[in-house]
C-alpha cells in the first residue's frame, strides 16, 4: 500500500492523479468492505469528484496541499456538514450536520479526499467497536476477532487500505488500543493541541482527536495539517505547534526512556516481550533506557471510569429529542426525554450515563467523583516526577492482542480493562502514540506505546521513528 | 461490594431523565455495583490536601472579542428538528395547559 505522504508528492508532482489514488481504494472498499463493516458511510461519488477537483487544479498549476490527493476516513463522531454523522446511535441516526469539525475544515483544505464516515463503539463508549448500533467492525487480521474500540473502523479503514490515513478520538485509549489491535500507528495528541470543535462530545475534558497511519512519518503528515490553534475550541492551546514531520529522522542519541512497571503488570507474556524488545532496540538507537515506576498509574482506571462516565452523563443530556436526532413522542416534554433516550441510546451508553448520573447524585458526588478528580492529581503528580527524570516513557498499548468478538461483552468490568495501559495519559493531558512492533500467536498485531510529557510531540515522534526503523 | 437497591437506580435513572424497564433495573443494580466496587480503592485513598482536577491545562477565562461573526444558519437547523414552526423547536408542552 502506497504511504499518504509519497501519495501526496505524486499527486502535487502531477506524477498520479488523484482519481487513481482513489479508485484504488474505493477498489478494496469494494473488495471487503462487506466482510469488516468499517464504514457507517461510503462517500464514494464525492470522492471521486473531490479527487477530479484535486487534479483539476494540480492541472492549473495549483498546490492542492501536503495532503493532496490522500484519501481520509473519518471517524463518525466527526461533524461534517450535510452528511450523516451517527455516534453509531439510534438517536443520531439521518442527521445532517449544519457545520465542519475544524479538522475535517483542516483536511479538506489540505488537499486529503474524504472517503466516507467510520464505525465505532456508540458515542465512544467501548473497547471493541461492538457496541455500534448497526454491528460490528471486524479486525483486517482476522474478521472472528475485535478491530479494538471505540474508534475501530478508522483501525480498519487504514489497516486494510480503504484510506490512506484516518481520523479517531481518544478518551481512554481510543484511537491506541484500536491501533495496536489492527497493526497501524495511532496518536492520542496533548489536550489541546487539536480542535474539539465539531467533534461530537464523550468526556470533554479527556477527548482528544488523532490520526491513524500506516506509518509513524505519515501520522506526522496528518497531526501537522490538523494541529494549532482555533478560536472555536476555548481549550485549544494558544501557540503554534511544531512540525513532526521535520524530526523524523533526528535520532534518539542521549533521550533518557523509561519502561513503566506498573503498565506491565497483568500483561500477557507476548506482548510485554515486544515491549522488552522495543527497549532494547531504542537503548541500542542511543537512548538510555531503564525501568521505572510510575505508582500512581494505577488508579486510573476507577478515577477514568467515575470521571468520563460523570462528564458523559452532562454531556449526552442534550440528546432530548427537542432540537435534533431521534424524537418518541410523549404527553409532555418529561415523558418525551425519557421515552426518546431509552429507544435511542444503546445498553453501554445507558449503563455509562447511569454510573455517571450516579457518581454526581447527591450524597455520593464527594466520595466518587471528587476522590476521582483528585486521584486525577496524584497521576499528574507521578507523571511530573517521572518527567523529571526521563524524556519519554514506554509501556504496552493493550494487555492482550485483538480478542474474539463477544469475549468481553458479557462483563463491562473486563472490556473496561482493555483501556489499563492507555488511560493515564488521558487523565494527565499527555499525548501517547501507538507503534507496531511485531506479531503474536496467529500472526496478530503488537503494538508498543511511548509516552511524553505534555506538548512533547516532537520527541515521542523522534522515538517512534527511530522504533519503526528498528523493525526494517 | 457496595450495594445498589433498585430504588437507587430507579432514582438514578429518573435524574438521567431515561426510562428503564423492569429487566433494566436489575440488570444496572448488579453491573453498576462491579464498577464501583472496582472504585473501591479511590475511597479508601488518602486524599488529604490534594486538590481536585476538573481539566488538564488551567486555561482560565478565554474570551474573544465582542464582535459579531457567522453563526449557524436557522433554516439548515431547524431542518434536521424533529419539529419545528414559526422559525422555532416545536415540542410538547412544558407546563399544565389550562382546562
Amino acid at each position: 500500500m502506497t504511504s499518504a505522504v509519497d501519495i501526496a508528492r505524486d499527486v502535487r508532482a502531477g506524477a498520479r492523479s488523484a482519481r487513481d489514488v482513489v479508485e484504488t481504494h474505493l477498489s478494496a472498499v469494494a473488495g471487503r468492505e462487506a466482510e469488516l463493516h468499517a464504514f457507517n458511510l461510503v462517500l464514494a461519488d464525492e470522492a471521486r469528484a473531490g479527487a477530479d477537483e484535486i487534479d483539476r487544479r494540480v492541472a492549473a498549476g495549483e498546490d492542492p496541499g501536503p495532503l493532496a490527493g490522500v484519501p481520509v476516513a473519518l471517524k463518525d463522531n466527526l461533524c461534517t456538514r450535510g452528511i450523516p454523522t451517527t455516534c453509531s446511535s439510534r438517536i443520531l441516526e439521518g442527521w445532517r450536520p449544519p457545520y465542519d469539525a475544524t479538522v475535517v475544515a483542516r483536511v479538506r483544505a489540505a488537499g486529503a479526499v474524504v472517503v466516507g464516515k467510520t464505525n465505532m463503539d456508540e458515542f465512544a463508549m467501548g473497547s471493541s467497536t461492538e457496541n455500534s448500533a448497526f454491528g460490528p467492525t471486524r479486525n483486517p487480521h482476522d474478521p472472528s476477532r475485535v478491530p479494538g474500540g471505540s474508534s475501530g473502523g478508522s483501525a480498519a479503514a487504514v489497516a486494510a487500505g480503504f484510506a490512506s490515513l484516518a481520523l479517531g478520538s481518544d478518551t481512554g485509549g481510543s484511537i491506541r488500543q484500536p491501533a495496536a489491535l489492527c497493526g497501524v500507528v495511532g496518536v492520542k495528541p496533548t489536550y489541546g493541541l487539536v480542535s474539539r470543535y465539531g467533534l461530537v462530545a464523550f468526556a470533554s475534558s479527556l477527548d482528544q482527536v488523532g490520526p491513524f497511519a500506516g506509518s509513524v512519518a505519515d501520522a506526522a503528515l496528518l497531526l501537522d495539517v490538523i494541529a494549532g490553534h482555533d478560536p472555536a475550541d476555548s481549550t485549544s492551546v494558544p501557540r503554534p505547534a511544531p512540525s513532526c514531520s521535520a524530526v523524523l529522522g533526528d535520532g534518539v542519541e542521549g533521550l533518557r526512556i523509561g519502561v513503566v512497571r506498573e503498565l506491565l503488570e497483568g500483561i500477557d507474556p507476548e506482548v510485554a516481550a515486544r515491549v522488552s524488545a522495543a527497549a532494547a532496540a531504542l537503548d541500542a538507537a542511543g537512548a538510555k533506557v531503564e525501568e521505572v515506576g510510575v505508582p500512581a498509574t494505577t488508579l486510573a482506571l476507577s478515577a477514568y471510569y467515575v470521571l468520563a462516565t460523570a462528564e458523559a452523563s452532562s454531556n449526552l443530556a442534550r440528546y432530548d429529542g427537542a432540537r435534533y436526532g431521534l424524537r418518541v413522542a410523549g404527553d409532555d416534554v418529561t415523558a418525551m426525554y425519557g421515552a426518546t433516550r431509552a429507544a435511542g441510546f444503546g445498553a453501554e451508553v445507558k449503563r455509562r450515563i447511569m454510573l455517571g448520573t450516579y457518581a454526581l447524585s447527591a450524597g455520593y458526588y464527594d466520595a466518587y467523583y471528587g476522590q476521582a478528580q483528585r486521584a486525577r492529581t496524584l497521576i499528574i503528580r507521578a507523571f511530573d516526577v517521572a518527567y523529571a527524570s526521563y524524556d519519554l516513557l514506554l509501556a504496552p498499548v493493550t494487555p492482550t492482542t485483538a480478542f474474539p468478538l463477544g469475549a468481553k461483552t458479557a462483563d463491562p468490568l473486563t472490556m473496561y480493562l482493555s483501556d489499563v495501559c492507555t488511560i493515564p495519559s488521558n487523565l494527565a493531558g499527555h499525548p501517547a502514540i501507538s507503534v507496531p512492533y511485531g506479531l503474536g500467536a496467529g500472526g496478530l498485531p503488537i503494538g508498543v506505546q511511548i509516552l511524553a510529557p505534555a506538548l512533547a510531540e516532537t520527541t515521542m515522534f523522534r522515538a517512534a521513528a527511530a522504533l519503526e526503523r528498528s523493525l526494517a | 461490594m457496595p450495594l445498589i437497591s433498585r430504588d437507587d437506580v430507579a432514582r438514578v435513572a429518573r435524574l438521567a431523565r431515561l426510562d428503564v424497564t423492569e429487566e433494566e433495573i436489575d440488570r444496572f443494580a448488579d453491573q453498576l455495583a462491579a464498577v464501583l466496587e472496582h472504585a473501591a480503592d479511590l475511597a479508601t485513598l488518602d486524599t488529604a490536601g490534594v486538590p481536585p482536577t476538573a481539566h488538564p491545562f488551567p486555561l482560565v477565562n478565554v474570551l474573544r472579542d465582542d464582535v459579531a461573526g457567522p453563526s449557524l444558519d436557522r433554516d439548515e437547523v431547524l431542518a434536521m428538528a424533529p419539529a419545528a414552526e414559526d422559525g422555532r423547536f416545536r415540542v410538547p408542552r412544558i407546563l399544565g395547559e389550562a382546562p
